[in-house]
């Protein structure tokens, strides 16, 4: 029992921070109607950003917010740049463009800042809670990416340019019909998810620390838990995020024999499971298309 | 969008029509397009005797590149099957191939099998798992159907690597196996018979691929793709066609990693990676989803762009090939076989602006 509640713990911990990525996928998702591939080397980037800014010597606040709104700018002018051109090409066609700024920024990040592993500080310390199953660390990773949601709960629900631009992602033509700018929302939600992705990548480097393929499993596991709750929900994003992270330190723990080697395809494996079930995810909604 | 406007841009949005000049409209038959259509076959001709006299002119070293051109083509072919004729996505391509792959390796290895003996063992391997995973596939769609194909790509490495399969996978280590020698006697190295091995196979693969396009099983399986609904309400049965798309494409995919692992002559877990899915994906984009001709494209950029990008600079390689990406992407947005439709339609003066604006392939989106 207390080996299945420290499995639970070192899960939800290691969840929280597919729960962040999930979050940022999802958000980016609904902003622009597709899944950034690249989502995970934009975050390592900006994390890199606050990491070069503190190595000038300024302070974790000044880098965090210089991160944060450096990555904003960074994702409407990769929009503008990038996307805007090609928006129009098949969505496969688009594919290829997030893996080709996947490979580009790895790459940069690799070429400008090598790829020895960093250690990154955290504002929360690293002090043992609840008898050593988690450190407040984590505690401030969950606790920053249940605010985030809240935050952009409201955002979407009750702001005016939330609704504009949720709008100008499930319905484009529509949204131009009544007025929203649909190319500055998708910006915008560019901008967002680079931001909210910036956040995450500050938050999950202290654990796995800071190098150009810090992102790619936590992608992911991330994508993963996206899926599991629902691309079209945030909340169960964060929610498929934890258990996403649950079920795989639980498999691995208690399935016997296969468990340790096979935990990843295991979990997977019920995430799988789930989708049969469910395949739109636990709190997605189903898509209903006119004939 | 008016009915009308909607089917042209269907029409025209199907590369593979364009590719195969398979359901060319009746009256587009006037003698230009017979004429072309001639040409076409002359075309052909010519690749093939071209293909057939290179390992001739070219060092083995090269012989070797180009068999493995091929070897990637048929593993794109194999997924253009499910996505470009289907419509279906995915992210598991590596595991097929990879499946494909250790099936010849260790009929040979363990069981002294002859290497021509373990293509259609492969492929019947690949077939039955590619079948049984699009039973489940049936609920999924779009991105949540990635996230199926993608578990089966991560899945793959760490089963080969699983202690107690480790007799036969060799785990980690892999197995090596022995190169082919040239049958018959013929005066020729290995490499260059493999390469006309390959060849041989690519080109009986293309024609069957070709002709389950042009019948009525093919038409069906498009038919999926275009409009699943009315598909349906013209009597199509859509969940065996979509299990046996996903079998059929597995097949080719298996296929083409058995010749893989006999042309490197070396299986291990970690070269059936996500990556190599992503990499065939890639390879199908940029060939032109639906295009069989495309997929040889697709083979040459899999395997040559990466060399290229390092050639260029070590340090930003990655970078380079995203660049090289882009600027594909940018100048020709449905890959080279649609390209080369453009250039086509050009040349006989019917230019129209931007058709491939609305593609109904592939879409994991909303």
């Amino acid at each position: 029992m207390e080996l299945l509640l420290h499995q639970v713990m070192a899960g939800l911990a290691t969840g929280g921070i597919y729960a962040c990525m999930a979050l940022a996928v999802v958000m980016i998702y609904q902003a622009i109607d597709h899944l950034n591939f690249a989502q995970g080397e934009m975050a390592m980037f900006s994390t890199f950003i606050a990491w070069q800014v503190m190595q000038w010597g300024q302070p974790y606040w000044v880098a965090f917010v210089a991160a944060v709104v450096l990555s904003f700018i960074g994702g409407v002018l990769i929009e503008r740049v990038l996307f805007r051109p090609i928006h129009n090409a098949p969505v496969l066609s688009s594919l290829v463009a997030f893996i080709a700024l996947f490979s580009i920024l790895n790459s940069a990040a690799g070429y400008l800042w090598d790829y020895t592993i960093k250690t990154f500080p955290t504002p929360f310390g690293h002090k043992p809670l609840l008898a050593g199953l988690a450190d407040t660390h984590e505690a401030g990773m969950i606790g920053v990416t249940l605010g985030l949601l809240g935050l952009l709960y409201l955002f979407f629900r009750g702001t005016r340019l939330g609704l504009a631009m949720r709008a100008a992602a499930a319905n484009p033509e529509s949204a131009r019909l009544v007025g929203i700018r649909v190319g500055w929302m998708t910006a915008l939600g560019w901008g967002m998810a680079a931001s909210i992705g910036a956040v995450a990548g500050m938050l999950i480097a202290p654990v796995v620390f800071l190098e150009p393929n810090m992102m790619l499993g936590v992608l992911l596991y991330g994508f993963a838990g996206a899926v599991l709750g629902g691309l079209t929900s945030p909340g169960g994003a964060v929610l498929g995020g934890f258990a996403v992270g649950v079920i795989e330190n639980v498999a691995g723990t208690f399935i016997p024999y296969v468990g340790r080697e096979l935990k990843l395809t295991i979990a997977l494996v019920l995430i799988v499971a789930v989708l049969m079930v469910r395949p739109s995810g636990l709190f997605g909604r189903s898509v209903v298309s006119r004939v | 969008m008016s009915p009308p406007a909607d089917d042209i841009a269907t029409k025209e949005s199907v590369p593979f029509v364009a590719a195969a000049g398979a359901a060319a409209p009746a009256e587009a038959l006037s003698g230009a397009a017979t004429g072309w259509l001639a040409g076409r076959h002359l075309l052909i001709a010519a690749a093939i005797v071209v293909a057939a006299l290179m390992p001739f002119f070219f060092k083995s070293f090269v012989t070797f590149q180009l068999t493995q051109v091929m070897v990637y083509a048929l593993a794109i072919l194999g997924l253009n099957i499910l996505t470009g004729f289907n419509g279906q996505f995915s992210l598991g391509h590596s595991a097929f191939y990879g499946i494909g792959a250790y099936t010849a390796a260790i009929l040979m290895h363990d069981y002294d099998v002859g290497y021509v003996w373990t293509l259609p063992a492969a492929g019947a391997v690949c077939f039955a798992v590619g079948f049984l995973f699009g039973l489940p596939a049936l609920r999924l769609q779009g991105l949540y159907l990635a996230l199926a194909t993608f578990a089966l790509a991560i899945a793959l490495p760490q089963i080969l690597k699983f202690g107690p399969l480790e007799h036969w996978t060799g785990g980690v280590q892999g197995l090596f196996i022995d190169k082919p020698d040239p049958p018959f006697g013929l005066p020729i190295d290995s490499d260059q018979w493999l390469y006309y091995f390959t060849l041989i196979v690519l080109l009986l693969l293309f024609l069957a691929v070709r002709n389950l396009a042009r019948s009525r099983t093919g038409r069906a399986i498009m038919a999926i793709r275009d409009h699943p609904i009315a598909a349906a309400a013209m009597g199509v049965n859509s969940s065996l066609y979509k299990t046996l798309t996903f079998g059929v494409s597995a097949l080719y995919t298996g296929i083409a990693g058995a010749l893989g692992a006999i042309v490197v002559q070396f299986v291990a877990p970690d070269s059936f990676s996500f990556l190599l899915s992503v990499s065939f994906l890639v390879g199908l984009i940029i060939g032109g989803i639906g295009s069989i001709p495309g997929c040889l494209v697709g083979g040459i950029f899999v395997l040559y762009v990466p060399n290229i990008a390092e050639s260029i600079s070590r340090g930003l390689a990655g970078a380079i090939y995203g660049i090289i990406l882009l600027i594909i992407i940018f100048v020709m947005p449905s890959g080279a076989a649609g390209f080369v439709r453009l250039a086509n339609a050009w040349l006989a003066g019917k230019w129209r602006p931007n058709p491939t604006a609305r593609s109904t392939l592939g879409q994991p989106r909303r």
